[in-house]
């Protein structure tokens, strides 16, 4: 939810409303930017009201809905197509999981506020209504599922760690299409170090120079 | 449906678990660290001192400011749980949430708050989550911050801007939680840029610069926040500004850097000094205004010069120390001074260990400088 606060969408919104642009504008609001909540974010309850400032057409939506939220994307594409304007959509949900591996919730997060949102999520309400509304989908192919899933992802990894990493003279590539000279001479001097010095360097886990 | 999402949370508790105790089992950070930290001894006639690391020496400095000066605010991104890298701990409990407090997402918004604030008597210490991300602040810092004193001829300025932000390498940070953005600022008349290596200089320093009448940005190497960890005096501490400091003595090559790379140069200096090679070691302390006599001082004696930063070569710091001591010391060099710093590309991510200045590197530039 951060990335609203910063400057870019402010001008990106304006620019695609000025400039006509068939875009699409996807907002998952999920209520915190690492620890901040919202409410220390912005007032308002969203960003959806300010759609509209930048005379946007704007749709708020279930963002754990998962069929509220594709047919408000269709019916935004239909728009942005036809009209040729842009679209705002602002899906409201709640960010589960920590930020990232590094950050650690329970330090912020109040007592409690979890728990409604273990039944209130995407995954929990599609399998719910694939299960019980539309009683296409059950426990078993569930846990079938995401063993398959799990599986799939254990599998992946396995085959990554096996894979070597890059070459270290990849440091100096894709920097510019071309590489310039001084970056060749830097790469060459990078080879010709770690060459005279390979034991200090992790070589065996790289691809060659 | 609910044992399901239990079991889901159940097993995303467990993995976290199990990655915390991979992390603590590998000991990761050791396994990253380039360097080698060695504490130094608190200076004397400073009163009673207590060990810290990194991170807590500058939390009690805050936390001097905000008893000392009632106008002190300290604010940012996540400040107010303590912060991402846990610098602002306890201190929103200790003074109060409207001088210790949270802001929007908006690094621009911030500096200029900031600036704001300190225009309008206010002590402000803002933090900028990573110095990779004060890139949307630039224009505040370079045209606003930088500039307030000198376009309004000495009637107004925000000298009590202070902006602290981590930085440098950590093992894994790749393109955006890596840089050292320290050569756009000290191309920024108006500015001053320090950076620390210790925790006893991340305290004195960092009061200095929320005392210091100029708007300061402060650059705090990350991977010293708890890697670091030494005796740092527990009362009011300052420490100067633009002062140079020379860390061993030598006479064969002066090795010039600052914050982390300071600890890689003195062990290149011990390494060097197996071969029977004196190196003096000089740490900048503050990139912007620098020391200049320190430094040349040190090298019209020994005549040999390696400088070395993390970041990039090109148009990096180290490029400003060579050509002032080519100008100031011509006469007294016996060799070509040496630049020994991060490549011209972006901050690798699997393949900073080729990036980095390391040691290894370091240390052929003293013995290139000697054989010259």
């Amino acid at each position: 939810m951060g990335l609203h606060l910063k400057v870019t969408p402010h001008a990106a919104f304006n620019f695609a409303a000025t400039l006509d642009a068939p875009c699409i504008f996807f907002c998952r609001n999920n209520g915190y930017a690492i620890s901040t909540p919202v409410h220390e974010q912005y007032r308002g309850d969203g960003i959806a009201a300010r759609g509209s400032g930048y005379g946007m057409i704007t749709i708020r939506v279930d963002g754990n809905d998962i069929l509220a939220v594709y047919n408000a994307t269709r019916k935004a594409r239909q728009i942005a197509l036809d009209e040729s304007r842009p679209v705002l959509i602002e899906a409201m949900t709640y960010r589960v999981g920590d930020h990232s591996t590094s950050d650690d919730s329970s330090t912020y997060r109040p007592d409690g506020e979890l728990e409604h949102w273990k039944t209130d999520n995407p995954i929990a309400r599609f399998t719910s209504y694939l299960m019980n509304e539309r009683k296409c989908w059950t426990e078993e192919e569930e846990t079938a599922l995401k063993a398959d899933c799990k599986k799939q992802v254990i599998e992946a990894f396995a085959a990554a760690e096996k894979r070597l990493k890059p070459s270290p003279s990849v440091v100096f590539t894709d920097v510019y299409d071309e590489m310039p000279p001084h970056l060749q001479r830097q790469q060459q001097q990078m080879r010709e170090h770690i060459t005279a010095h390979k034991q200090h360097y992790p070589l065996k886990r790289h691809e060659p120079l | 449906m609910a044992l399901i999402c239990r079991n889901a949370f159940r097993h995303s508790q467990s993995m976290r678990k199990n990655i915390l105790s991979n992390i603590k089992a590998n000991s990761l950070a050791k396994r990253l660290i380039h360097f080698k930290f060695e504490p130094d001894s608190p200076p004397s006639n400073v009163g009673p001192t207590e060990k810290m690391n990194f991170l807590q020496a500058l939390t009690n400095a805050m936390d001097i400011s905000l008893q000392s000066d009632p106008t002190t605010i300290i604010f940012g991104e996540d400040v107010a749980f303590g912060g991402v890298f846990r610098c602002t701990v306890g201190l929103r409990k200790k003074y109060g949430s409207d001088r210790v407090f949270n802001t929007p997402l908006c690094e621009q918004g911030i500096v200029g708050f900031g600036i704001g604030a300190a225009v309008a008597g206010s002590t402000a210490v803002a933090e900028i989550q990573f110095a990779d991300y004060i890139f949307p602040a630039f224009d505040q810092l370079v045209n606003e911050a930088a500039k307030y004193r000198y376009r309004s001829g000495g009637l107004f300025e925000c000298g009590k801007l202070t902006v602290r932000t981590p930085c440098g390498a950590v093992g894994h940070g790749a393109l955006y939680h890596s840089q050292t953005p320290e050569a756009y600022f000290a191309h920024t008349a108006g500015l001053k840029v320090v950076i620390p290596r210790s925790p006893i200089q991340a305290k004195g320093l960092l009061l200095s610069c929320i005392r210091d009448d100029n708007p300061c940005v402060f650059l705090e190497p990350k991977i010293l926040y708890r890697s670091a960890e030494e005796e740092v005096p527990v009362g009011d501490y300052t420490l100067p500004l633009s002062k140079a400091e020379v860390l061993r003595k030598g006479t064969d090559v002066t090795l010039i850097g600052y914050g982390t790379q300071v600890h890689v140069l003195k062990e290149v200096a011990e390494l060097a000094a197996v071969e029977g090679i004196s190196c003096e070691v000089i740490d900048m302390v503050t990139i912007l205004p620098w020391d200049v006599d320190t430094v040349c001082s040190s090298v019209a004696k020994t005549g040999r010069v390696v400088v070395s930063h993390e970041s990039p070569i090109t148009g990096g710091f180290a490029g400003e120390v060579a050509a002032t001591i080519q100008k100031e010391c011509f006469l007294n060099l016996e060799a070509p001074v040496e630049r020994i710093c991060g490549y011209d590309t972006p901050f690798p991510h699997v393949l900073e260990p080729f990036f980095m200045p390391d040691k290894w590197r370091c240390l052929q530039a003293v013995k290139n400088v000697v054989n010259y």
